[in-house]
């Protein structure tokens, strides 16, 4: 029996539809964390690279890759860890950015702090911690409108 | 003596994961939500190195024994870790003072081993050296407040620096283990680092009114494991008694 192998793009298509556990508006693709997609012979090869080295999220994205592929057919696959080049907020596509201000998390701006408060959009803001609810983000808190909000951590 | 690049594997699984169990003591009872956070965030980022290291070690050594194994199947004399990392949280100026030590050098040290000839751990250190300049950074903005503070935790900021400053020569010092990293260019010479190590703390504790002391005198005997003081032991015990308790224990 012959099997046809879904091409790279449909797999990259499937991964794009992943959605991250703790901050499910955005995809594994729109993160940056899907290194590389391979097939070595029959085997479907993912690489991913973690965000944060003691995430524990990382663990639960590996399933639901598995998870995901596995229920479109995929037999053999390989999860491969790739630690270098380090992950960086750089890889976070322009879709993963909006879709993160939009669910009120200020994307990671060069700068190093956010352009503005995601609900009012005042730039009046001010850090509350360096560190958040989750490895990635801090907590910020808008002078302006009052609300505290998650910023993603530039690294 | 067991192969080099293991026991240089331990010591650097074991002074993250020692830290890490020691600053996650806090969760739940820091000062303010916000410290509680950071410093549960600062303790996970170190397991998470802990996880790379000691995993790595383990493929090392080639006996079966994987970071889990080591980390909580070995006793108190298998631990290669800095006496410094292994000293009682005290009070928050205390952790936080400790923080700083360390990280001025972990940051350097990671820095030396983003170059190492070995690979792996050079992309360990590219890893980690993320994370841990996040780190640095918080724990010299805590120092300077602290220490440019109200008198009370000036005091209790010199007091921590004091207490803590014996365990410093020990970051510096090398042995057989470090003359073959250096050699091979695995990792950088402990001693060549002390420079700018100094330059990063003086600069700090300028900005923080804080006073080094002058006293050079080191403990010494945790990254060798010759001798651990008494806090490791019991630190253990409370990380290590699942696995005490019920052996090979799994969910």
């Amino acid at each position: 029996m012959v099997i046809e192998k879904p091409t790279l793009e449909t797999v990259w298509g499937w991964l794009a539809q992943v959605p991250d556990p703790e901050i499910p508006v955005i995809s594994l693709t729109d993160l940056g964390i899907i290194r590389d997609v391979q097939w070595n012979d029959d085997m479907l090869e993912v690489t991913v690279t973690p965000t944060y080295s003691g995430c524990p999220a990382t663990r639960i994205i590996n399933l639901d890759i598995e998870t995901a592929l596995r229920a479109k057919g995929v037999k053999k696959l390989s999860l491969k860890r790739q630690l270098s080049p380090a992950w960086t907020t750089d890889w976070l596509t322009d879709t993963g950015r909006q879709r993160l201000e939009e669910y009120g998390i200020a994307p990671p701006q060069g700068a190093g702090t956010p352009q503005h408060c995601p609900r009012c959009k005042s730039a009046q803001v001010e850090k509350i911690s360096q560190f958040g609810s989750t490895p990635c983000k801090a907590q910020w808190r808008c002078t302006e409108c009052l609300e505290p909000f998650d910023y993603f951590k530039c690294i | 003596m067991t192969q080099p690049l293991f026991e240089f594997l331990c010591r650097m699984g074991d002074n993250t994961l020692v830290l890490g169990h020691r600053v996650s003591e806090w969760c739940g009872v820091a000062p303010v939500l916000e410290e509680d956070i950071a410093l549960a965030n600062t303790a996970l980022d170190m397991i998470g190195q802990t996880q790379l290291w000691l995993g790595l070690a383990g493929e090392v050594e080639g006996k079966g024994r994987d970071a889990d194994r080591l980390a909580f199947h070995r006793d108190v004399w298998d631990f290669r870790n800095l006496l410094l990392v292994e000293q009682p949280n005290g009070d928050f100026g205390q952790t936080m003072m400790r923080q700083f030590l360390f990280d001025a050098w972990h940051l350097a040290q990671l820095k030396g081993l983003m170059t190492s000839s070995n690979e792996q751990i050079a992309a360990i250190a590219e890893k980690s050296s993320k994370e841990v300049t996040y780190h640095l950074e918080r724990s010299i903005d805590t120092v300077i407040g602290l220490g440019d503070g109200t008198e009370e935790s000036h005091k209790r900021m010199q007091n921590a620096l004091d207490r803590l400053w014996p365990y410093v020569g020990e970051l510096f010092v090398s042995d057989n283990v470090d003359d073959v990293m250096a050699a091979e260019g695995i990792a950088p010479d402990p001693a060549s680092l002390r420079v700018g190590y100094d330059e990063v703390l003086d600069q700090v504790f300028v900005a923080a009114t804080l006073t080094k002391p002058t006293d050079d005198f080191a403990h010494k005997g945790g990254k060798s494991g010759v001798r651990h003081s008494e806090h490791l032991g019991h630190m253990l015990t409370q990380m290590q008694w699942l696995q005490r308790a019920y052996p090979d224990a799994t969910w």
